[in-house]
């Protein structure tokens, strides 16, 4: 079911992850994933599946959550290894008919496997530990130098915390609406592409005219609070570094810099 | 002193084509006047289309007047300047709960008023938490708002008002959208603001049942006020009210009705304790 | 018989953290002519029950027969238990989608394999059943007001013909007026077209007045099952799980603890009148 989406997801708990400012996870995280595409050696590897190890524990967060969120990904990653183990040129291990599998394909195929999963548990461990709040907060703080350019950072960071607010609403609602149509005899699973895309209609104009009538009630919810953008705003939660945040910092520096070495000693 | 007054106050939602011209004027406000003393709690009862919704927005500035005026706390509407403190001073609670929620986190949501009117952080804080045990919701501070109820959601909702510290709050068919505990939830809490905080209330709805406790009683039809008193005179005119496509609390029509069968009983029953007494008092006398 | 539920059983999200038993062992039966009242409180299950008769959501465990038939029997056709089975769902008129009320009534029909001519006709008889007029057909269901576009959505499940009628909260928002206009043309389906009726409901004055039969549900099981003075006679126990009985089974209770020795069944304002004022007649 759409409903049981847990990427991006907020998981609550009190962790020093939890704890960290969002700008030292956003930056943290960044790096982390160039690490991924940075490493080679099998020495990188291990020290990226030990910081990785570290932070799941550091986080608090249960590992059947991030398994199940891994799930969602399963067919990108089905597809990610199918094609790098068949389609790698190499010495051939294995041949059924036209597909060969070869020596190359395997550490090629088992090398972006690992990548990919350890890319969505970086960075749902991200959205895991950080509320979309924080997130936003962080963004817009980190991104401010782009307000020079006449880049209105503020108003982006609030549409895309707005956004991450109702999606979930707006996924329970499309299954509403479609089950609702289904009890008018709606069929979405037969007949060919035009008649399918043509089947949708029922369920994407209501979900629209909903949409619509959400932001309105939203706009005005948020005129009658008194919000008229960035400026002349205060902080419930300001963004502060700490010793942590620092402490932080610096271990993720140092990782970087680890992996890159690998890269260079190897 | 007056906290909100109308004079004469009309709106019309104008309809235009693409070449801008009007093709239908729909008058929803007809020469309204109204003034809420400060402290009262007034509830404002109308038919759906009665234009008790245009009203709740013609008094938080959201709409301006056709004619006439909005004067809340001595500033009209129609002056933009005054516009930021009208709203701090007038907050406003709508019907959808879900969709005048903006934060994830409960904490967060309720903060966004102050922020907005950019108070220092420190107060927000004491503001958020004092505003969270007004609305007796303080244990759910960090909770999603998307897994709490639908009576919840609006205390979040009131609470997010209350942190801008208004004087009135208006709210807009509140319990619309609620089963029968969360209606009492939310009423429940409305009552203790206006008493405990002061705060002025403006509550819009069609349930009879929620304006027993109401100082004052607004009835609005068509756009226009056809009824004003306190709860027991608007509800001992039982047929009127229902030609306003209105009702009256069960007990009451119970008691109206055995009056109508040539019972003597007092006009407007109620609650049941009323009721009782008076069918004890109506034998023995 | 029109539904038979046996042991049905319906658990959300199995085998993950958020598992949640939402129906657990249910056995219900629903004849020919009924007008079910079902009643409890958010999240008892009644909305996940409703949407088990017509299968929409398919049970974990257990069986619904429909007209003797067992709906998860191999090659069942659920496309037609749809249409026999209408399913009003909470505030429907968020499904409209049609450019024209006429156009958006014929939705479900014209999902049926019917020809035009037919088409047309259910169309106009649902649309007729709910009051709305044929200078409207041709009007954009966004055009209307909130009452009117209701009936609408309703008529766009009517249009099926359907033999039961299952309505999840049809009166939520709409005022006292709009509320009896409602009810009164789900009463006049049951009466007059002979339609089944189950009407899910947080209004226990308006189950009392239309229901012959009230379900009560807590926690996922069928906790009552009866007439609805039989019902509301457990109103303490009723009051324990979040719900309460009609006001007037209060005030005739009030009465009896007065000492006023009159039968207390009485939930609706008629039966309560003629109660209290034959005994009145008796004293006096």
């Amino acid at each position: 079911m759409i409903r049981d989406i847990t990427i991006g997801q907020y998981y609550p708990a009190k962790s020093i992850l939890h704890s960290l400012d969002p700008r030292v996870k956003l930056v943290g995280t960044f790096l982390y994933i160039i690490s991924l595409f940075i490493v080679k050696h099998y020495t990188a590897y291990v020290l990226v599946t030990i910081f990785l190890l570290s932070a799941i524990t550091l986080s608090k967060v249960p590992l059947k959550f991030i398994v199940k969120g891994l799930k969602q990904i399963l067919i990108l990653l089905i597809f990610t290894v199918g094609f790098n183990l068949f389609l790698t040129k190499g010495d051939p291990v294995v041949e059924f008919g036209f597909l060969t599998i070869t020596d190359q394909g395997i550490i090629t195929a088992l090398k972006m496997g690992f990548r990919l999963i350890f890319l969505i548990i970086g960075s749902s461990l991200m959205t895991y530990t950080t509320t979309p709040n924080q997130l936003t907060d962080g963004l817009e703080n980190l991104l401010a130098p782009l307000n020079k350019i006449k880049i209105p950072v503020h108003e982006i960071a609030m549409m895309m915390s707005i956004a991450l607010r109702f999606i979930p609403i707006l996924v329970e609602e499309t299954d509403k609406i479609m089950k609702a149509q289904m009890a008018r005899g709606a069929d979405f699973e037969s007949g060919n592409i035009i008649q399918r895309a043509k089947s949708l209609i029922p369920i994407l104009v209501p979900l629209f005219v909903s949409a619509f009538r959400r932001a309105n009630d939203l706009a005005m919810a948020m005129e009658a609070r008194c919000y008229r953008g960035g400026k002349g705003r205060t902080k419930m939660k300001p963004l502060k570094y700490d010793k942590r945040d620092m402490i932080t910092y610096f271990v993720m520096i140092t990782f970087f810099i680890l992996i890159i070495s690998t890269r260079i000693l190897f | 002193m007056d906290i909100i007054k109308t004079d004469n106050l009309v709106f019309e939602y104008v309809t235009t084509n693409e070449e801008g011209d009007v093709t239908d004027v729909n008058r929803a406000l007809n020469n309204l006047n109204i003034d809420v003393q400060k402290g009262d709690f007034v509830a404002i009862l109308g038919h759906n289309g009665s234009g008790k919704s245009t009203l709740a927005k013609a008094l938080n500035a959201i709409l301006l007047p056709t004619k006439g005026s909005v004067i809340i706390k001595g500033m009209d509407t129609r002056v933009e300047d005054n516009l930021w403190d009208i709203r701090q001073t007038a907050g406003m609670v709508f019907q959808n709960p879900d969709n005048q929620i903006i934060g994830t986190v409960v904490e967060e949501d309720v903060g966004f008023g102050p922020e907005n009117l950019g108070v220092p952080t420190d107060e927000i804080w004491t503001r958020v938490e004092k505003s969270l045990k007004d609305v007796n919701m303080l244990d759910y501070r960090t909770s999603s708002p998307n897994k709490l109820s639908g009576g919840q959601k609006q205390r979040i909702a009131i609470a997010g008002i209350m942190a801008m510290q208004p004087e009135c709050i208006i709210l807009d068919e509140p319990t619309a959208m609620l089963d029968p505990n969360g209606r009492k939830e939310v009423i429940q809490t409305v009552h203790e603001i206006n008493k405990t905080a002061n705060v002025t209330v403006l509550l819009i709805t069609h349930y009879m049942d929620e304006v027993i406790d109401a100082d004052k009683v607004i009835v609005m039809y068509q756009g226009e006020i056809v009824m004003q008193g306190n709860p027991r005179e608007i509800f001992s005119r039982v047929d009127e009210l229902k030609s306003y496509r209105l009702d009256v609390p069960q007990v009451t029509e119970l008691a109206y009705e055995l009056k109508k069968a040539g019972l003597d009983l007092p006009d407007a029953v109620l609650t049941i304790d009323e009721f009782t007494d008076a069918m004890s008092k109506y034998l023995k006398g | 018989m029109a539904i038979k539920i046996e042991n049905l059983n319906y658990v959300y999200s199995p085998k993950t953290a958020y598992e949640k038993v939402a129906l657990d062992k249910v056995n219900i039966e629903i004849n020919d002519g009924d007008f079910i009242g079902l009643i409890g409180h958010t999240g008892s299950g009644k909305s996940t029950l409703v949407q088990h008769l017509n299968g929409l959501l398919k049970a974990t465990s257990g069986a619904i027969y429909y007209n003797g038939q067992n709906i998860y029997s191999e090659g069942y056709n659920f496309k037609e238990l749809r249409s026999k089975v209408g399913l009003v769902f909470q505030y429907p008129e968020h499904q409209l989608f049609g450019t024209t009320i006429f156009e958006d009534v014929a939705f479900g029909p014209s999902n049926q394999g019917l020809s035009k001519a037919e088409i047309d006709e259910r169309t106009r008889k649902a649309l007729d059943m709910v009051g709305i007029s044929e200078d409207l057909y041709e009007s954009s269901p966004f055009e209307i007001s909130g009452g009117q576009k209701r009936r609408v959505a309703i008529a766009g499940v009517l249009a099926m013909e359907p033999e039961v009628l299952v309505l999840d909260e049809p009166t939520a928002g709409l005022d006292p007026k709009g509320r009896d206009e409602i009810l009164e043309q789900i009463s006049k389906l049951h009466l007059e077209n002979n339609m089944t009726i189950v009407l899910v409901s947080h209004s226990m004055e308006d189950v009392a007045k239309y229901a012959n039969r009230i379900i009560v549900m807590n926690n996922g099981q069928v906790k009552f099952n009866d007439e609805p003075k039989a019902v509301f006679s457990h109103y303490k126990e009723l009051e324990e799980i979040g719900l309460a009985a009609p006001a007037v089974t209060y005030i005739m209770d009030g009465l009896k603890n007065i000492g006023f020795d009159i039968d207390v069944s009485a939930t609706t304002i008629e039966e309560a009148k003629k109660e209290i004022l034959s005994y009145i007649s008796r004293v006096q």
